[in-house]
């Protein structure tokens, strides 16, 4: 009664399945058994594999595989291709496999009996090997092997009794049944948890799902998880469980467009933004992807390119066509190619397979080229919704994605884009531009978040010497490109030569001007100084007189001793 | 694991050689090995062997003859292996799974 809460809650035992721990919270509940409910070839068999060897493996719990299906000669040669030596795990002692052979025709009943052979059997591998986790894979064969099925159902109450009390933490598969949930209605004896898998197929593509129907005593994930089995295993995608948490950096990326990074803010996009390119066919949607991935490559950071459209050879040879080589990032292994056609599987075995991809190849730029391609592959809301979690997963490992989108014409645009477009950061908008004539093509930033981004159509071109964006030019009717724009470049060149012209022949007037007033000044100059000098002589001649009139007066007034005068005249 | 042999041994090719596995003292077992002893008596006189194999004590035992319920009535020879489970309380259907009486 003093038990800590925490003592007595449920304990939980690590699968090793990718994905299952996360939306089980933990695992599978550890010294209870778990059933597993599918169709034939659903994966039950390779689930409960795996949980063993992964127990075996990473979390020294050895295992015990009861097979009343398989031999263990037929079970390691199958597991043998996915890298594990059953053998090996048998010889170390971490793994046990039983096989129980029951044919019908081979057995007499008569009278009563009870299952104690199966319960020393495995009570006898479980102790050799210290065994924490079992696997019975089908125990449904003993309903078939025996007739008397009301011995059965006691003695199958009391081996998941007794597993219980043995303390392992079991899987007990079950095919899927047709009114019931199994066929032999395993579910009343196993209830602690439920897991289903299922392998459907839409459209003539396939898709595994796995979903939690119960699990006691603690919470899980309701959905309807996707997962793919491949070479290294199960994986289970608990996409939808991932939240809005990603944060947003303000580190930002070129597009290798300087034009392009111009016009988004001026320093290009966001790092672990998505980018949408939309255009219809022919706009230049992949070279621009391109672009941004070789200047990437160029900074010595991982790229990763999903084409579904063409192959990496012809990505490749197009693209050095205008002058970006990817061949080189390639080669230098900064850039991988993964080429699949959209139809090839289900639109969550892409999902799966692109996130193991990321995930195991942590690139800092993602392409997906193009996205529109998938719609092939799904129905649309599928293939937004997976776009959700490919977006969702992408920005939690801040990675730049670009997504090109093939687009039928601007009516059907906007209607089909709604959808996707809002999951996208940057959406830049190709398209061709028709009139007088011919087509050109224009770009132009339809949104950018968080930045302040040019609101111009801009015209570029495709050349060998990459991606250019030109300057706009603004008509009278609208913005003008191709040859119209050059002949308004023309136009322009020689009103400006026409202006300039008019310029210089102004400037030499001024000049003649100014040299004329100048000649001017100096002659009036000139001809003030001649007058200057002719008063200036006046001038002296009258004060000359002035004196001498003076000195007359005087001399007229001492009249008397002018002799005297004459005298200090002399002495002087 | 208890050996018992029938009186007086025939030709090894005429012999049957019956193996009962139980698993302890059980009812079931103690009944099966009754039942088993009086058919053989009535039916193979002279001719039969019968091993009991206890699972409790060697359970490794169990693998080899794909046991699985208790008892288990092995017919080793002769040829083929044939199976009966139960306590062999319907001696007719006994008979029947030993190839003993056509069925």
């Amino acid at each position: 009664m003093t038990e800590r809460l925490e003592e007595i809650a449920l304990q939980k035992t690590p699968s090793g399945i990718e994905g299952l721990d996360g939306i089980t919270f933990g695992g599978l509940p550890t010294g209870r058994p778990t059933l597993v409910v599918g169709n034939a070839g659903s994966g039950k068999t390779m689930m409960a594999m795996e949980f063993l060897v992964r127990g075996a493996t990473e979390y020294e719990e050895p295992g015990v595989f009861v097979a009343f299906e398989e031999t263990p000669k037929d079970l390691a040669r199958n597991f043998a291709s996915r890298g594990w030596n059953l053998q090996q795990l048998q010889d170390e002692g971490k793994l046990a496999i039983d096989y129980i052979y029951i044919e019908r025709s081979e057995i007499e009943e008569t009278g009563e009996y009870d299952l104690e052979g199966l319960f020393i059997r495995l009570g006898h591998s479980i102790d050799k090997i210290g065994a924490k986790r079992v696997v019975l894979d089908t125990i449904e064969v003993l309903f078939s092997g025996l007739s008397n099925q009301a011995i059965l159902r006691a003695e199958l109450r009391r081996l998941f009794r007794w597993l219980k009390e043995k303390g392992v933490t079991a899987i007990v598969t079950g095919e899927r049944g047709d009114t019931s949930l199994t066929r032999y209605g395993l579910e009343e004896y196993v209830a602690d948890c439920v897991i289903m898998l299922d392998h459907r197929v839409v459209n003539q593509i396939g898709t595994r799902r796995m979903r939690i129907l119960k699990y006691r005593g603690s919470h899980h994930g309701t959905n309807e998880y996707p997962f793919v089995i491949e070479d290294t295993g199960m994986t289970i995608m608990p996409i939808t469980s991932i939240g809005l948490i990603h944060t947003a950096g303000t580190e930002r990326v070129s597009s290798g467009i300087p034009a392009l990074d111009e016009m988004l803010g001026g320093k290009g996009f966001y790092r672990g933004s998505s980018i949408l390119i939309s255009g219809t066919a022919g706009t230049g949607k992949t070279s621009i992807a391109a672009a941004v991935v070789s200047s990437a490559c160029g900074r010595g950071e991982n790229c990763l390119y999903f084409a579904f459209e063409e192959s990496p050879s012809q990505i490749m040879r197009n693209m050095r066509s205008i002058g970006i080589d990817l061949a080189k990032c390639a080669k230098k292994g900064t850039l991988t190619f993964h080429a699949n056609r959209p139809t090839q599987f289900g639109l969550e075995t892409h999902l799966a397979n692109m996130l193991k991809l990321i995930r195991d190849g942590k690139p800092a730029i993602v392409v997906v080229d193009p996205i529109s391609n998938l719609i092939s592959a799904g129905q649309e809301s599928e293939v937004k919704a997976m776009l959700a979690r490919l977006v969702d997963f992408m920005k939690g490992h801040a990675v730049t994605a670009i997504f090109t989108n093939l687009v039928g014409g601007e009516i059907y645009e906007a209607e089909r884009e709604a959808g996707i477009s809002s999951l996208m950061d940057t959406w830049i908008s190709v398209r061709n531009m028709e009139s007088n004539g011919e087509r050109t093509r224009g770009m132009y930033v339809l949104k950018s978040r968080g930045m302040a981004h040019s609101n111009q159509v801009r015209e570029f071109v495709l050349s060998d010497k990459g991606i250019q964006l030109l300057d706009v030019y603004v008509g009278p009717g609208g913005i003008v490109t191709g040859t119209a724009r050059k002949m308004q470049e023309a136009n322009d060149r020689e009103l400006a030569l026409a202006r300039k012209q008019e310029m210089e022949s102004r400037r030499r007037e001024i000049d003649r001007k100014r040299a004329l007033l100048q000649a001017r000044i100096e002659a009036m100059q000139a001809e003030f100084e001649a007058e200057e000098e002719i008063a200036k002589r006046a001038i002296a001649q009258e004060e000359a007189r002035d004196v001498t009139a003076t000195v007359e007066r005087i001399q007229m007034a001492g009249g008397k001793q002018p002799d005297r005068e004459k005298e200090a005249r002399h002495r002087i | 694991m208890s050996t018992q042999l029938s009186g007086q041994e025939q030709d090894s090719r005429d012999v049957w050689i019956l193996r009962l596995y139980v698993a302890g003292q059980t009812p079931k077992s103690v009944a099966a090995f009754g039942n088993l002893k009086r058919i053989c008596e009535e039916h193979l006189a002279g001719q039969y062997r019968i091993e009991v194999i206890d699972l409790l004590v060697s359970p490794q035992l169990a693998e080899g003859d794909q046991i699985i319920a208790v008892p288990t009535l092995v017919r080793q020879l002769p040829e083929p292996v044939k199976k009966i489970i139960g306590d062999l309380s319907n001696t007719e259907r006994v008979l029947v799974g030993l190839d003993i009486r056509p069925a």
